[in-house]
Parts: C-alpha cells; sequence; structure tokens
C-alpha cells in the first residue's frame, strides 16, 4: 500500500501534526512499509466475526451520581503555558477563519 | 556470581524485607545503599531521568518509624524504580518525551499512592521510550539506556529504565507498563523478572496512556517470589479507573508452593518461528523440558491466529495512541510553541515536542481511524483480536498456562534496528498476543546465549496471575538463574575504545 505525498500531508493535519519536508519523505516510505507488512490481515475472513474493542466483561460501569472533591483549581493549572483568570488561556477561534480551527 | 560479602544493593526485596523487620537494617541505609550506587555508576547506564533524592531519604525515614512502631506494610522501606510514565505529584513524569519535560503531575498514579502509603522508597524516575513506544528504549527524548550485560546492547523496551534497574542494583524492585511486551520483553534482555497482570488486575489511574485497551502496569524483580510481593501491593480495585476489576486479590505468595505435579502446560508450535536464534531456542527448549521434570504435563496446542497478533497490534495500538496523544496541544501542561492561531499552535508543539517514533504511530493509528480506511484497518483488526482471543479462550479449556520464548533473540546492539521501524517492531512477536487477549505473563530468566539473559514466558488465563507465578517460581527454583548477575564495571569498561 503505497501512500502519496498528498495522503501522508492529509493525515498530518488531521493529526494536527507539523512535519517537515524531510519528515513527510521519510514517513511517505516508512508508513507505506508498514501498511504492506500489516496487509497480512487481509488473508483472513472476518465477515462473520464481531469486533472486539476491549477484553474484559464489563459495560456501562457507573458510580453515585453525587459530588466529590476535585483538585484544586490552582493545581490543574499549575502546569499550563498560559492562563489568565483561572482558565487555559488559547488564542481566539471565534471570528477566525474556519482554516485555522479546522480541516 | 556474587562474591561475598553480599552488598545491600544485591539483596532481594524479601530479603531486605526480614532484614528491616529483625531491625538488623534500617530502610535509610538501604537507601543510602541504592544512591551511592546510583551516583557511582548510572551516568553511565542511564537508567534514571530524575532521581528523587531527597524525597527517597525522607520517605526511608518514615519506613523506619514505622518499623519501630511494627507496623511494616509489604513494601515498607523497599527502593522502588518508577518508569516516567507513571505520575508521581513530588518529581517530574516525562514519559521520555520532550513535549513533557518538567512537567509536575497534580496527582500520584493509583499504584503510586498505594505504595507511598506503605512507605515504600522512591527512588527515582526510570527511563523509558517516549509515550513507551519502542522496544529497546533507544526512542526516549533524552538518552538511552545500556544493558548491565553489555555495555553495547540494548536492554529491551519500552520500559528499558526499569529492567535495567532491577538488572543493575539500581532498584531492588520496578514498576513499568506493558502494552505490547513492554514489561516482558526488557525484563527478558536484562535477565530480570517482569510480570504483565491481566488488564484490569492493576489500577491505570495516573499511567500516562499509550493504547487503553491494551496498557497493564506490572513490576520487575529479581525472584518471582519479589514480583509476587510487588504485585500484591499494586492489584486490586480502583474506583477511579471503571476498567479495574472487582474480582478479589489472591495472596499471590502463598501459591508459591514449589509444586507443579500435574500441571498441564501448552507448548504452542506457532511460537517457534524461523529466524529465532539457536541460542534462544536451546535455552528455551531446556526449561520447557525442565518443567516435564518437575511433575507438569507438557500438552502441544495450537494458537492458530498467532501470526497476525504483530500486524493487529500495530493498527489498534496506533489508532488508540493517536486518540490518547490528542491532548498534547501546548494548552494544558508541556511545552507551547506559540504561533499566530491556535491550530498552528497546535501543529508546531506537536511538531516540535513528539519524537519519530511517536510521530510515526500517530500517523499510522490517524490514518487507520480515518474515513475510508476506519472499516479497513480499525474495524478489521478488532475482527481478527476476537480471533487471537478465541485461540486462547480455547486453549484454556485444555491447559493451565502456556509456556513460550519470550523473544526471539538476546539483547540486539544499540543502533542495530533504529532504521527499519518493523524490524524493531517485530523484538515483540511473541508478547503482544497476550495484551491482544487481555491475559497475563510473566518472564522469568532461563538460562543464557552469547553471554546475555534468554527468557521464559509463562502466559495464563485471566486473573491466573498466581498459577503462572507458581510455575515460574517452581521453575526458578529448580535452576540458578537468579545467582547470575551482570558484572557492571567491566560491562561498561567493554564498551569503551
Amino acid at each position: 500500500m503505497a501512500l502519496t505525498r498528498e495522503e501522508v500531508e492529509y493525515v498530518a493535519a488531521l493529526a494536527r501534526l507539523g512535519l517537515t519536508g524531510d519528515e513527510i519523505t521519510r514517513l511517505q516510505g516508512q508508513l507505506s512499509s508498514i501498511l504492506d507488512h500489516i496487509a497480512a490481515i487481509d488473508r483472513l475472513d472476518t465477515d462473520a466475526i464481531p469486533p472486539t474493542a476491549q477484553v474484559i466483561a464489563m459495560t456501562n460501569v457507573m458510580r453515585p451520581d453525587v459530588v466529590t472533591d476535585s483538585l484544586p483549581r490552582e493545581a490543574v493549572l499549575e502546569n499550563a503555558p498560559r492562563q489568565a483568570d483561572g482558565f487555559f488561556e488559547v488564542h481566539a477561534v471565534l471570528g477566525a477563519s474556519i482554516e485555522d480551527v479546522s480541516s | 556470581m556474587i562474591d561475598p560479602p553480599l552488598s545491600l544493593t544485591d539483596l532481594t526485596a524479601a530479603e531486605a524485607r526480614r532484614a528491616l523487620d529483625s531491625r538488623e537494617l534500617s530502610a535509610v541505609e538501604l537507601t543510602e545503599a541504592y544512591l551511592r550506587r546510583i551516583e557511582r555508576i548510572d551516568a553511565e547506564l542511564g537508567v534514571y531521568l530524575h532521581v528523587m533524592r531527597d524525597a527517597a531519604l525522607g520517605q526511608a525515614a518514615a519506613a523506619d518509624r514505622r518499623l519501630a512502631d511494627g507496623n511494616a506494610a509489604l513494601l515498607t522501606g523497599i527502593p522502588v524504580a518508577l518508569k516516567d510514565v507513571l505520575c508521581t505529584y513530588d518529581a517530574p513524569t516525562t514519559a521520555g518525551s520532550r513535549i513533557l519535560e518538567g512537567f509536575r503531575p497534580p496527582y500520584d498514579a493509583t499504584v503510586v499512592r498505594r505504595l507511598r502509603e506503605q512507605c515504600a522508597v522512591f527512588l527515582g524516575k526510570a527511563n523509558t521510550d517516549e509515550f513507551a513506544m519502542g522496544s529497546s528504549n533507544e526512542n526516549s527524548a533524552f538518552f538511552p539506556v545500556r544493558n548491565p550485560w553489555r555495555a553495547d546492547r540494548v536492554p529491551g523496551g519500552s520500559s528499558g529504565g526499569p529492567a535495567a534497574a532491577v538488572a543493575a542494583g539500581l532498584a531492588a524492585v520496578s514498576l513499568g507498563s506493558d502494552t505490547g511486551g513492554s514489561i516482558r520483553q526488557p525484563a527478558g534482555f536484562c535477565g530480570v523478572v517482569g510480570l504483565k497482570p491481566t488488564y484490569g488486575r492493576v489500577s491505570r489511574l495516573g499511567l500516562m496512556a499509550f493504547a487503553s485497551s491494551l496498557d497493564q502496569i506490572g513490576p520487575f524483580a529479581r525472584t518471582v517470589e519479589d514480583a509476587a510481593i510487588t504485585l500484591q501491593a499494586i492489584a486490586g480495585h480502583d474506583p477511579q479507573d471503571s476498567t479495574s476489576s472487582t474480582e478479589p486479590v489472591p495472596d499471590y505468595r502463598a501459591a508459591l508452593s514449589g509444586d507443579i505435579t500435574g500441571m498441564k502446560i501448552g507448548v504452542a508450535e506457532e511460537y517457534s518461528v524461523s529466524g529465532m536464534e539457536p541460542g534462544v531456542a536451546t535455552a528455551v527448549d531446556q526449561a520447557i523440558e525442565r518443567l516435564r521434570s518437575l511433575g507438569a504435563e507438557l500438552i502441544k496446542i495450537s494458537l492458530p491466529h498467532t501470526e497476525y497478533a504483530l500486524p493487529t497490534y500495530y493498527i489498534t495500538a496506533p489508532a488508540e495512541a493517536s486518540a490518547n496523544l490528542a491532548r498534547y496541544d501546548g494548552v494544558k501542561y508541556g511545552l507551547a510553541v506559540e504561533a499566530p492561531t491556535l491550530r498552528e499552535t497546535y501543529e508546531r508543539t506537536r511538531g516540535e515536542g513528539f519524537g519519530a517514533e511517536v510521530k510515526r504511530r500517530i500517523m499510522l493509528g490517524t490514518y487507520a481511524l480515518s474515513s475510508g480506511y476506519y472499516d479497513a484497518y480499525y474495524v478489521k483488526a478488532q475482527k481478527v483480536r476476537t480471533l487471537i482471543k478465541r485461540d486462547f479462550d480455547e486453549a484454556w479449556g485444555k491447559v493451565d498456562a502456556i509456556v513460550a520464548p519470550t523473544s526471539p533473540t538476546v539483547a540486539f546492539p544499540l543502533g542495530a534496528r533504529t532504521d527499519d521501524p518493523y524490524q524493531m517492531y517485530l523484538a515483540d512477536v511473541f508478547t503482544i498476543p497476550a495484551n491482544m487477549a487481555g491475559i497475563p505473563g510473566v518472564a522469568v530468566p532461563c538460562g543464557f546465549s552469547d553471554g546475555l539473559p534468554v527468557s521464559l514466558q509463562i502466559l495464563g488465563p485471566p486473573l491466573a496471575e498466581a498459577t503462572i507465578l507458581r510455575i515460574a517460581d517452581a521453575y526458578e527454583r529448580s535452576e540458578s538463574w537468579t545467582a547470575h548477575r551482570p558484572i557492571l564495571e567491566s560491562a561498561l569498561a567493554s564498551s569503551e575504545p
């Protein structure tokens, strides 16, 4: 499965991963090669097989709907690169062009 | 072999426990001995990303007070290394990544909290492949770890630091994490015991997430008994991890009876692959024969989908990782590379903060989850995962445990596989199936090939840690591999020009 350069750039954009030109070139070859190995699973007929997302026999684990202590706000914000008025601070997205906030 | 007199850092956790309980030894003395040894040799080995000297001495003093009061817990006063993907509120936690350099978590991982409550002594945060992605520890953003047995070899990965710490006498026991073999494979390469518990046996709260349906925390130790003690100290339900099991935790040490008479042990033909190093195959075959002579019944079984586990893993794990690592965006914590727009801030932060292997896996996972490829890759892999799990489910109708090599080779040279990602991935070919099925596995030393440790892997049904530990312990007692320790100074000297 050979990926095109455009496909690599598209996936990087989806992942919000800034890559250099060299990185894109290298990943194009490496990802294509890994996908070739992965293609081995296409040999298996799995039409009648249900998917397994996780292996434990538990579903919908609930807890009582009561308020409990949480971390203090200062502790949560302590590692923030930028904060203001007790919030994480980011660049404005409202009013920005659509290309700036989505793909 | 160790020459007498035995130094304090040669004691097993169980031996140290007895010496501490009888007050022949203080936790502060033991901790100081480890700190001295770290200072003396770790600059060359690269085990620790951060040594918690002051905190360790404080915890040791608290342990001594508790010992004096006569209410010591399992690991009170025992020096422990923590893989640097486990959150500690009093020390940086980096996941071996530039994107988290200097990050101080606001809380402890549940396993860390449990050990802290026991007054175990944290010596420091141990090196790892970045975000636990790798098989050689060469993906650490900071520095590689050298194998204590031979300085030009890798320690395995991703828990290379915790494995080498125990092998080199830089911690009595350690905690790592295993998503596709990251405890068992480095344990094998470093000649120590490494246990991946059943998925859900140990809380994952505060373990930096790699692949959430596969990740599990477990111990490294010099003996099976020490691994059993350490598992005992960390296992059990955690209301804050909804995937953690509510099944009661048995007494693992009580299971180490030394008697495996009549146990049915499966040997799967799919685990003897071409390309396996002859010295590894020989040592593993001899270990399996030893289990027979100890009274176990060997039964040939088939796990026909084994060969598909590796390709399936390299869809599932990167897919989950690509979602989990979305949180590293320069907003909440860690590195932030400011740019004019939010989107560019994300892209530059992640572009500069992540290393090559992490980028590769984010790309692979994002691709497998992207529109148009989701069914062909992600859903297909989930279906194959069902087949892999069914292989094991059928086997448990016939056998109590399954034995296999931990890895197809011994520790390979530093740099030997860094240019070919898939060659690196193949180092985990025998360990990945257990993660896909969520079952427990223990790696136990079973000899040497070319002077480097070989390891036997014992797999069991879900929550059968006591069974596989019993087999591993019976095997360990029948041999003397644990008495072999790396001769560090000469190992380090041999790498010099």
